[in-house]
């Protein structure tokens, strides 16, 4: 018997502003207790929250990047309820009418099991809304007293709702993982999974395929992609095993546990808040014009989708390459400055400013160097892009010593890994190293002699017909440059005497 | 001195024919005669009073005085003053001193005023007979059986007195011009946004404003000249050109169109306050003005409409006193929900709960549309009222008060009825109107009567010409209670 899962995704991302969505206390994260709470964040007597604009820039360019609708006048409204944490006994969040209306995204499923192949699809985003986060309780500290820790009350929020579009966990996840690689791309948000810049909540249900939605469960809080799919996981085979032992789902909200890898209830439907929302008195309704959006729009980067067109389309690289080359702003920024590098060398050597798109040869190459050696080390050295020791200009400058021959591909690896180690430039470590081709055909040809005459029995021996011994003299003459020859030279002048 | 107005005071001292500190202890010692059994202030600091002094006299010496320099006001205990116990009327806040200033505040203390003291006020701004405060009833001056109106009550009482020059107060539904009226003073509650709200503890925010009480038109305006102005820290703050609000005070009345709405004459007005309301609308006709009658005609439910926003704002705005960060806490509880169910019973008395509970109630599921939602629509169509009634006239008149003051405790049983003292005024807080009330005689018991006049948006200026105007003509302002 089959079920159908369908998942819908809350998404919490923090936005990068220097200061609180309602007052200019400091948002950064890690400082002492309560010394970023200012009195707007302790909810003194009589303060007032004025809007950060900065979050609305942010929101708006998430609604952009989206393609979805900005609300010219959106809301602020009041969600009432106690909690220490919650220093105003009310959090003020967009309630009807958010700032981002529908749009949508576009994500890369690789499926979990078996041979099934990638796929594209389309999710559904219903809303985003700006919200301002709670502080935090700190339990334990000493015994039988609960701390409050107001820095974070007050951190800019946009929950990113999604339609229940989802129907595995590699889907919620490449969802999760494409929403995530789009927050820091324009620049909204530092997406620190660790520190709680981007959290999930996950609806899960199951149900027959044709029958109506099932009940869903909401698992609150995810804070990294393993634990999503291993908590979809878990609460869908919990669903299916409920329902076919008989019982029914409640709907209710429940944890993941990392360590048992199970989820448990939370609190159940009955134990809902009714929080009362209406909208906010101390704050006019937020109205957007055209204009602030167009001034929004033009500081937009060009977005992750249509970059891996352009790459695929225009630079002739595989959907896969465009993919992983766009997996971040910095990667692709890295990608762009390796090509662009590379092509401005040729044009400078071959004397020309005519402008030239790349050539998908060498956005090919640039492509293979990034993703293969460059991604091998940054894993290996447990770095990310933007930590990476050497620079785009760095490995332009080292292929285009391949392309013009300067350089053999193996000699390529060895100034790639004293460039990662030591730093320097390509043509400086090729002159160190004395890593530079031998290209000259005259010296070429005496090599080739000095082998030939070396190896008379052998010319023999290949001249009446036994051709596999090509490559003896290859690596034979190869020897004695001491790895330094031109291959393709080398192959061409050999081929020529010893067919003589 | 004490019977100066505002200007002459300013003029007096930065004539140097008294100091700031003489002044301030004129007032300090009426207060320590007169407060124990008036109990308008609920803190005085005198030597923090008489610091400020000192420094105003400094400036004075300096040249540097403004208009206010050195003169002595009472503060409604709303405004969060800096070193300042400020209570609101609540245990809640018994323990709160504030590390802040309200722009209010800043506004004054940037003028070189003093700050004589935090008046009494009903608690949290609920209520019309200042009966609500946890620091204890406050007695109107002309008869101290009887209440001084509310919540500005202390306010009131503290001006009509001589405890200050004059002094602050806020009106959410009539808490500035009901106490005007009741002890024979003037207060004007501005358009809304005219002056911000920081610093001035939320009762229903969308309603609340800040506003000056004295013992005349002219004093209002010089204060609301250094109250008013834009301020970004609230965001309902209006934007727009500073104005001199004393500039129009000596405009002749000639041709000005007084609406009467019907409706603030019919069932239920005390018959003595209808006659010296009367009396003075025949007065402004000698003054030049023109009488059209007019009709408001959903003025009738303005009462219903506030109590469910107003309690519904206050709900949620008093969420912020659980006992976890200040204010009170119960001394003793078993877990969480019992600390915030302790706390918040003990700390808030009977009429602030209740309030807290309708609006509760309003805003629940289920109930919202109902009440929050169809409330708004009719808000929307008493503003309205106003709108089609200013094609007709240029101020609207009518009494402040159904009644003069009433006896301490007269009406403290019932909550609709105290709710229904409210009645002519509530409809220009849920316009956003500015109000004001001026005294205009006497009634039964030789208890002040006021007169409650009503401009368009932002005619503040033009109502204070017509209150002034009104005070050159009779002196019914200049009324001080015997006996004290």
């Amino acid at each position: 018997m089959t079920w159908e899962i369908v998942i819908g995704l809350e998404v919490h991302t923090q936005l990068s502003t220097n200061t609180k969505i309602f007052s200019g206390a400091s948002t950064a994260f890690g400082a002492e207790p309560n010394t970023q709470a200012d009195a707007v964040s302790l909810a003194l007597p009589g303060v007032l929250p004025v809007l950060n604009k900065g979050a609305v820039e942010r929101a708006i360019k998430f609604g952009l990047a989206t393609g979805a609708h900005i609300a010219p006048r959106s809301v602020f409204a009041r969600k009432n309820y106690f909690y220490p944490d919650l220093p105003k006994g009310y959090q003020i969040s967009q309630f009807d009418l958010p700032v981002v209306g529908q749009g949508s995204l576009t994500i890369q499923v690789e499926p979990l099991s078996g041979n099934a192949k990638p796929y594209e699809k389309t999710v559904r985003i219903t809303r985003a809304h700006l919200e301002e986060d709670a502080g935090k309780s700190v339990h334990g500290e000493s015994q039988g007293v609960t701390g409050v820790d107001l820095n974070r009350a007050g951190t800019p929020l946009l929950e990113i709702v999604s339609e229940p579009d989802m129907c595995s966990a590699a889907e919620a996840v490449a969802y999760a993982k494409a929403l995530h690689t789009l927050v820091r791309w324009i620049g909204i948000c530092d997406g620190n999974m660790q520190e709680g810049s981007f959290r999930c909540d996950v609806n899960v249900s199951v149900r027959k395929p044709g029958q109506p939605l099932g009940t869903r469960r909401e698992i609150k809080n995810l804070n990294s992609f393993k634990f999503m799919q291993q908590a979809i996981d878990y609460e869908v085979q919990w669903q299916i095993d409920t329902i076919e032992n008989g019982g029914k789902v409640q709907q209710a909200t429940i944890l993941f546990n990392p360590d048992t890898g199970e989820t448990r209830a939370m609190r159940s439907k009955e134990d809902a808040h009714d929080y009362r929302y209406f909208p906010d008195p101390d704050l006019l309704p937020l109205e957007i014009s055209e204009e602030w959006k167009e001034r929004v729009r033009a500081t937009l980067p060009e977005l992750p989708q249509t970059k891996q067109a352009r790459y695929v389309n225009q630079l002739g690289l595989s959907a896969y390459d465009a993919s992983i080359l766009t997996s971040s702003r910095e990667m692709a920024d890295f990608f762009e400055i390796t090509v662009h590098s590379f092509m401005s060398q040729v044009l400078s050597d071959m004397n020309t400013s005519a402008a030239r798109p790349a050539d998908p040869i060498v956005a090919k190459s640039c492509a293979n160097w990034i993703i293969g050696e460059v991604g091998a080390q940054l894993n290996r050295d447990g770095l990310d892009m933007s930590q990476c020791p050497i620079t785009a200009l760095q490995l332009g400058g080292m292929l285009m010593r391949i392309a013009d021959g300067t350089i053999s591909n193996s000699g390529a690896k060895e100034v790639f890994r004293t460039m990662w180690a030591e730093g320097g430039d390509a043509d400086a470590i090729i002159e160190a190293k004395g890593l530079k081709q031998v290209s000259d055909s005259g010296a070429i040809e005496a090599i080739v002699d000095g082998v030939m005459a070396a190896n008379a029995d052998k010319v023999a021996e290949y001249r009446s017909g036994k051709d596999k011994l090509f490559g003896f003299f290859v690596g034979a003459a190869m020897k004695a440059s001491q790895g330094k020859a031109n291959p393709a030279q080398l192959n061409e002048v050999l081929k020529k005497k010893l067919a003589a | 001195m004490i019977e100066s107005s505002l200007s002459q005071m300013g003029a007096a001292l930065r004539a140097k024919k008294i100091s700031s500190v003489e002044l301030t202890q004129l007032y300090l010692d009426r207060i320590a005669q007169l407060n124990p059994e008036l109990n308008a202030y609920i803190t005085t600091r005198p030597e923090a009073s008489l610091a400020q002094a000192r420094a105003a006299d400094a400036r004075i010496a300096a040249g540097t005085a403004e208009a206010l320099t050195g003169i002595p006001f009472g503060q409604k205990d709303i405004f969060c003053a800096k070193d300042w116990l400020t209570t609101c009327g609540s245990k809640m806040l018994h323990n709160f001193v504030s590390p802040y200033d309200a722009h209010v505040i800043s506004q004054f203390n940037n003028a070189g005023a003093v700050n004589l003291g935090k008046t009494n006020m009903d608690e949290f701004a609920m209520g019309s007979s200042n009966e609500t405060s946890h620091y204890g009833i406050v007695k109107n001056p002309w008869d101290k059986a009887r209440v001084p109106g509310g919540s500005s009550g202390g306010t009131a009482s503290a001006i009509a007195a001589r405890l200050c020059a004059a002094a602050t107060g806020t009106d959410t539904g009539g808490s500035i011009r009901q106490p005007a009226a009741l002890c024979g003073i003037s207060g004007l509650k501005p358009t809304y946004g005219v002056v911000s709200r920081y610093g001035m503890i939320a009762f229903a925010s969308s309603l609340d404003q800040a506003g000056p009480m004295g013992r005349n038109a002219e004093d209002l305006a010089l204060m609301l000249n250094t109250m008013a102005g834009f301020d970004e820290r609230d965001s309902t703050s209006l934007q727009r050109e500073k104005e001199d609000y004393a500039r129009d005070l000596n405009k002749p009345l000639n041709g000005l169109r007084i609406g009467i709405p019907k409706e603030f004459f019919a069932e239920g007005l005390g018959s003595d306050v209808a006659k010296a309301v009367e009396a003075a609308i025949a007065e402004y006709k000698k003054l030049g003005a023109v009488i059209v009658d007019i009709s408001l005609p959903n003025t009738r439910l303005s009462i219903p409409v506030y109590y469910v926003l107003a309690p519904a704002e206050a709900s949620s705005n008093l969420s912020r006193f659980d006992g976890v960060r200040y204010g009170y806490r119960a001394p003793a509880y078993t877990d969480l929900a019992d600390m915030y169910e302790k706390s918040r019973a003990q700390g808030f008395g009977a009429e602030v709960q209740r309030r807290i509970m309708i609006g509760t109630y309003v805003l629940s599921h289920g109930y919202y549309d109902a009440y929050y939602l169809q409330a708004q629509k009719i808000r929307r169509l008493i503003a309205q009222d106003f709108v089609e009634a200013y094609k007709h006239c240029d101020v609207i008149m009518g009494p402040t008060s159904p009644s003069t003051a009433f006896k301490l405790g007269e009406k403290g049983d019932d909550p609709v009825q105290m709710y229904l003292s409210d009645i002519y005024t509530i409809a220009v807080n849920l316009a956003g109107l500015p109000g004001m009330s001026i005294p205009c005689g006497f009634g039964d018991n030789n208890m002040p009567v006021g007169l409650q006049i009503i401009g368009n948006y932002f005619d503040e200026a033009r109502m204070l010409n017509v209150a002034h105007q009104y005070q050159l003509a009779t002196d019914w302002h200049s009324r001080a209670p015997q006996g004290l």
